[in-house]
């Protein structure tokens, strides 16, 4: 029997290309699956689930864990938003820290590590993202999913040509319909995204939450870096805020006005729809600049690029940029002592609705210690005390 | 929802044609594009990415 050279290369070929594909699929399975453990700090008194709040959610890769931590006193409540982006890791492990060690004395805080839970589970397409990266600690390495900006299209496909803002109807980018921070104030009815806006918006009416500060990272060609966007309600809050950091936590970050007319982002809807202030604040992460060379882990984590050094050079950039690079422990302490003069400056002037929280990083003792030094060994962990994102 | 299983559908009728063209093809580069362009169709199909 004759051999058949065109078949056998072409099944070689398939073969080939199945091999790729599963290796390709199991990463991505594996990522989207990676299982983070969250060791509870004593100050959590309850674990709640944002369907707790519209039950639409329910049973959906977004139905996020709400962690609550209250003080013995009665006070004000604020809540703090980690993984909006989470292409923008400093916001998560933030938030993380605080679920990790935070203890409250007055008030309530409300904490959501995965606030688009879906948005953990994909990295962005073709964007060569690492799917995951880890943190050292003091017992061993600490896994974490990239994550991407936009909710999974495996959890919210398709796109529609144009995405018609609810209830502005402002059109904004298609691809924004995925997108937490442009689905603000949320829809019941809505995709996956708006319904996760929807119900942690419920959550905002029903605790009677004062404050809402959303974390986030930008990239150093962006103007709006290191600084804080505040609804009107929190202009002098946010004022503050920025004037006493920038004079005695060694850093310096600035404050911007939420702009009226651009719809869908948490400091403005959560603002005009709610009675609480929203704030939002940003940290350089040059990991997401356009110009940046290797995707890597290592710009993930160290911040360090030679294009955007060069761009830095060139007067492209709106933050400053070295050889020192934005390592992950500068922005993480960044937001950390940012959400302390928040609630400190909140709490000094209103009194009877104070949240004072002790056990939380500063600036300094992150870049000094590492932010890995503030996450807690899960296999050491009670039972009790170990949640997964 | 709708909208959703539509598009499964279609990506799924797409993967299929595209696997009919690999093997209709008598050329090694055309047989080596489709099976390129064919793996985010199975991938989605596949609910991988």
């Amino acid at each position: 029997m004759p051999v058949n050279w065109p078949t056998i290369r072409k099944y070689s070929f398939i073969l080939l290309g199945v091999i790729l594909m599963a290796f390709a699929g199991m990463s991505f399975y594996s990522s989207r699956h990676l299982k983070e453990a969250v060791v509870l700090s004593p100050g959590v008194t309850q674990v709640k689930k944002l369907s707790d709040y519209f039950s639409g959610i329910k049973g959906t890769v977004n139905d996020s864990n709400i962690y609550v931590l209250e003080g013995k006193a009665p006070g004000g409540t604020i809540l703090i938003l980690g993984g909006t982006h989470p292409e923008e890791p400093a916001s998560r492990l933030t938030t993380w820290i605080l679920t990790e060690n935070a203890v409250v004395e007055r008030g309530r805080l409300f904490i959501i590590n995965s606030a688009n839970r879906s948005a953990t589970t994909v990295t962005r397409l073709g964007g060569a993202y690492p799917p995951d990266f880890t943190i050292p600690t003091p017992w061993g390495e600490q896994k974490f999913r990239m994550g991407d900006r936009w909710s999974n299209p495996l959890d919210q496909w398709p796109d529609p040509e144009v995405y018609i803002h609810y209830p502005s109807r402002q059109e904004l980018a298609y691809v924004d319909i995925r997108n937490l921070n442009r689905t603000w104030p949320g829809r019941a009815k809505g995709t996956l995204t708006e319904k996760t806006c929807y119900a942690m918006t419920q959550l905002i009416l029903k605790e009677k939450v004062d404050i809402v500060i959303d974390l986030h990272e930008a990239e150093l060609q962006y103007p709006v870096i290191s600084t804080i966007v505040a609804h009107q309600k929190g202009e002098d809050l946010a004022a503050l805020t920025s004037m006493m950091i920038s004079g005695l936590e060694g850093f310096n970050i600035g404050m911007e006005y939420s702009p009226e007319a651009l719809h869908g982002l948490s400091h403005r809807e959560i603002g005009d729809h709610t009675q609480a202030i929203s704030l939002l604040l940003e940290a350089p992460e040059p990991f997401l600049d356009a110009t940046r060379g290797r995707t890597d882990r290592t710009l993930l984590l160290e911040g360090k690029d030679e294009f955007i050094l060069k761009a830095g050079k060139h007067g492209l950039l709106f933050e400053k940029m070295d050889e020192n690079g934005w390592p992950i422990d500068v922005r993480i302490g960044r937001h950390c002592s940012t959400l302390i003069y928040i609630l400190e400056l909140w709490s000094d002037d209103n009194p009877d609705k104070a949240v004072i929280a002790r056990e939380i990083p500063r600036y300094a003792e992150v870049i000094k210690k590492g932010a890995g030094s503030f996450l807690h060994n899960p296999a050491k962990a009670d039972p009790k005390q170990l949640y997964y994102e | 929802m709708i909208m959703t299983i539509l598009y499964y559908i279609l990506t799924a009728y797409i993967a299929l044609l595209i696997v009919w063209n690999l093997l209709k093809s008598k050329k090694w580069q055309e047989e080596i594009l489709y099976i390129i362009i064919l793996m985010p169709f199975l991938l989605r199909l596949f609910r991988l990415k």
